[in-house]
């Protein structure tokens, strides 16, 4: 057991540091989270300083265009990235965190060299096509078909939650390939599909948050013809090929929120002093523990992330155990806020107050905290398959 | 960075696994509560010396101890280890005092009493009592009532008051004390009259010298507020990852009894209900372990307050669900369950409580040292 960072990994944190220290002042100014382009703009424009400065896929193998960093590198790279107050990931995110990895990993060698590049240069933007309106939770029974027409797939059907459908180029679409029936249960019979957003019979019905918000939207495919040579994986098996990737993304995905977490209770307690709740021993005592749940979640953190180091870079199952704790313990976070802000709490204007209406997304998006229950009893614990 | 157990410390955690499940198997842990038998005085609890000896010849109090010292020469994750493993079990006894008190044989460090050499034997048992750290009586009373664990059992008590760190013969303590009706029935406890310090000092002085061995007292007053702050923390420390051995144990015992009940046709493990509790009970303890586990590398003692606060949590919080998980039989005198709620509502008393660890975490949200996040 050891918390202390090689030579190498103290290198690379002030390497990154200084440069951030550098860069950072030269960003633009945040657009308004309703600008759209103005957010693909910005985001897009952060990924690419990072790859000219050579950060960019810092967890992707070199073969696939990334740098091949470790693990904890890469842990680094996200804590002194939040630290210093660098924006997130935001459009990036699922062309870094999930189709590229998926690409990288399954893709052809032409499915890598024309993909790949623009996601780490910040030029393409994916969205996730997984959920529709009748197959969430339960992903596999997903009905939007795929029929084969020569040298196409014919696409119909319709997904939902699409987050940054609005300014998306691609979007990694799950889609039945094979009718369910006695040979092929349901999670087989799906396939793995990169689709252009600008393919004829695609629309995008932006939907609105519970913060006001369009964050994601609904996509209506009718008869949208998508290339075979745009399948990743085999047909039938792009099951298989989403869990691949899944895995690998909650290792680390919220790594840079658990820093902020622990930037807005210091922020809390700093306020609380000045109003004068900290003289409220009850609440005083809650965001005490409170910093207990961000140590956990950190130490978790680096726990999960030593783990996958050990083992090759695959992430152990306790990515399930961290989101279930992450996702109850922002939402608590913010309560406390609301508690030390008093009439502030209702004040939509205030920043902290959107970030409370997002979190309460935390524990449905990526898996509800029921399904991430599911997995650890059954996965992690071994109990017999559930009803 | 490798925050993984080394290989050496996956085998000390085997060796001593297996080391309590020879020496103190359920049978003796059952014998021993079944005596006991809830009529709250020591007589079925009192403490095994044999046991205590066979555990002293092991090294279990003498792994931090310098191997120069006749000790094993390891760090605190390693006694980490060893009492979560301690905690799994349910192994009785002033483990933590006796720790500590071997802890002080290292030459140098004081004056070494005679006890810390027979602590790091298991010659001696050493419960410990603590007076609180408040300095001065005007900003927060000496702890009222003070519960001290195997006192009948115990040769001597470590004693940790504002500005004192002393190792004193038990009858000293005794005399001050009351036994009280323990709700743990392996865990006798006696509540002590408030000022107790000051005046077992005295009686003290009055003992015969060759009946009285040398109290252990460091040099200056400094040096003793250092020393008590750092006892109290490895206190916190190894209470925690007791707790945290605890926590693990309830979690299997939940998911053994979910695997083999069966209701309506099917292992009640199927039924998600039962499932979620288990599943809540693995993230309570994976999120305890990950804080123990760095506490013990860093020392910090934000990492520990935090520690102690989880694995406090952990290990009450897992035992109701466990004991929920049981049903009807969670409700008896047969299942372990209740004895490791019982303890763990000891062990959450002992030391750092949960109000001392929020309110020092909550602290640390002001200060300017930058932290580890
Ligand atoms: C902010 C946000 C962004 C999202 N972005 C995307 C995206 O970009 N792409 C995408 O594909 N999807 C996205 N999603 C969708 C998300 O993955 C789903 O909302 C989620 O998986 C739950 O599915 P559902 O909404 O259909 O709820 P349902 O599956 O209908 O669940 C409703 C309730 O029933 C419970 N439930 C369901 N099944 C079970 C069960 N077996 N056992 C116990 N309880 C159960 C759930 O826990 C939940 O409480 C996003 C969601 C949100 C909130």
């Amino acid at each position: 057991m050891d918390l202390a960072f090689t030579q190498d990994e103290e290198d690379f944190r002030r390497r990154l540091r200084a440069w951030l220290a550098d860069t950072l002042p030269k960003l633009p100014d945040r657009p308004h989270p309703a600008d759209w382009p103005g957010r693909r703009a910005y985001d897009c424009g952060w990924q690419r300083m990072l790859h000219d400065a050579g950060y960019a896929g810092l967890h992707w193998p070199e073969d696939a265009g990334g740098q091949g960093a470790t693990p904890t590198q890469h842990l680094i790279f996200l804590e002194e990235t939040e630290r210093a107050g660098a924006p997130y990931v935001g459009a990036g995110f699922v062309g870094l965190l999930h189709a590229g990895p998926t690409i990288a990993a399954e893709g052809t060698p032409e499915q890598r060299a024309r993909w790949l590049p623009p996601i780490l240069r910040g030029d393409e933007v994916w969205c996730q096509g997984f959920s529709e309106p009748d197959a969430g939770s339960d992903l596999a029974s997903l009905r939007t078909r795929a029929v084969r027409d020569g040298d196409a797939y014919v696409v119909s059907g319709s997904k939902i939650w699409t987050s940054h459908a609005e300014i998306a180029d691609w979007c990694e679409l799950l889609v039945r390939t094979a009718p369910v029936n006695a040979d092929t249960p349901k999670h087989r019979g799906i396939s793995w599909l990169a689709m252009p957003m600008d393919a004829p019979g695609v629309t995008v019905r932006p939907l609105r948050t519970l913060a006001g918000t369009a964050e994601f939207a609904e996509v209506f495919l009718d008869e949208v013809r998508v290339p075979v040579t745009h399948r990743v994986g085999e047909e039938n098996d792009g099951w298989r090929v989403t869990m691949v990737t899944l895995s690998f993304e909650r290792g680390t995905a919220f790594v840079g929120e658990v820093v902020a977490c622990r930037r807005v209770l210091e922020a809390l307690a700093r306020t609380a002093k000045a109003n004068g709740r900290w003289d409220d021993a009850v609440l005083r005592r809650r965001l005490g523990r409170l910093a207990a749940e961000c140590a956990a979640l950190w130490r978790l953190t680096q726990w999960n992330v030593s783990e996958a180091q050990r083992t090759g870079g695959v992430p152990g199952v306790g990515g399930s155990v961290f989101k279930l704790r992450f996702s109850q313990v922002r939402q608590e976070l913010y309560d406390a806020a609301a508690e030390v802000l008093g009439a502030d709490a209702l004040d939509a204007g205030q920043e902290w107050v959107a970030d409370r209406l997002s979190s309460l997304s935390y524990t449905i998006a990526a898996g509800t905290s029921q399904i991430q229950r599911n997995i650890v009893a059954e996965r992690i614990l071994g109990l017999p398959k559930g009803r | 960075m490798d925050f993984q157990l080394t290989d050496d410390q996956r085998a000390l955690r085997t060796g001593v696994r297996e080391l309590l499940e020879r020496c103190f198997p359920r049978t003796r842990l059952r014998a021993m509560v079944d005596m006991a038998d809830g009529d709250g005085a020591e007589r079925g609890a009192g403490l095994d010396r044999a046991l205590w000896r066979g555990l002293g010849a092991a090294g279990l109090f003498a792994l931090r101890v310098p191997e120069s010292a006749g000790g094993v020469g390891l760090g605190l994750p390693e006694a980490v280890l060893a009492f979560e493993e301690a905690g799994r079990a349910l192994l009785p006894g002033p483990l933590v005092a006796t720790e500590l008190t071997a802890g002080l044989s290292v030459p140098g460090a004081l004056a070494a009493g005679e006890w810390a050499a027979d602590a790091v034997r298991g010659e001696a048992v050493v419960t410990a009592l603590d007076e609180g750290d408040a300095l001065d009586e005007r900003d927060a009373p000496v702890k009222e009532d003070a519960l001290v664990e195997h006192l009948a059992s115990a040769d001597a008590v470590l004693v940790l008051g504002p500005t004192a760190v002393e190792v004193i013969a038990a009858e000293a303590v005794a005399r001050s004390a009351e036994p009280i009706r323990s709700v743990d029935p392996a865990t006798p406890l006696h509540r002590t009259a408030p000022y107790r310090t000051a005046r077992c000092r005295t009686a003290q002085r009055r003992t015969a010298p060759e009946r009285a061995r040398p109290p252990v007292v460091p040099p200056g007053a400094s040096e003793a507020l250092g020393l008590a702050a750092r006892l109290r923390r490895e206190a916190a420390l190894l209470t925690a990852a007791q707790q945290l051995g605890s926590a693990c144990r309830t979690v299997e015992l939940a998911v053994d009894h979910a695997k083999r009940r069966t209701q309506f046709g099917r292992p009640i493990g199927a039924f998600q209900a039962v499932q979620h509790l288990c599943a809540q009970m693995l993230v309570r303890a994976e999120s305890a372990r990950s804080v123990v586990y760095a506490a013990a590398v860093t020392e910090d003692p934000g990492d520990i307050a935090a520690a102690k606060l989880l694995a406090d949590e952990a290990a009450v919080r897992n035992a109701r669900d466990c004991l929920q998980v049981h049903g009807g039989m969670g409700f008896t005198w047969e299942a372990d369950v209740h004895l490791h709620l019982k303890r763990a509502w000891v062990r959450a008393g002992q030391w750092q409580s949960a109000a001392a660890a929020e309110e020092e975490l909550a602290a640390g949200l002001l200060s300017t040292v930058e932290t580890c996040l």
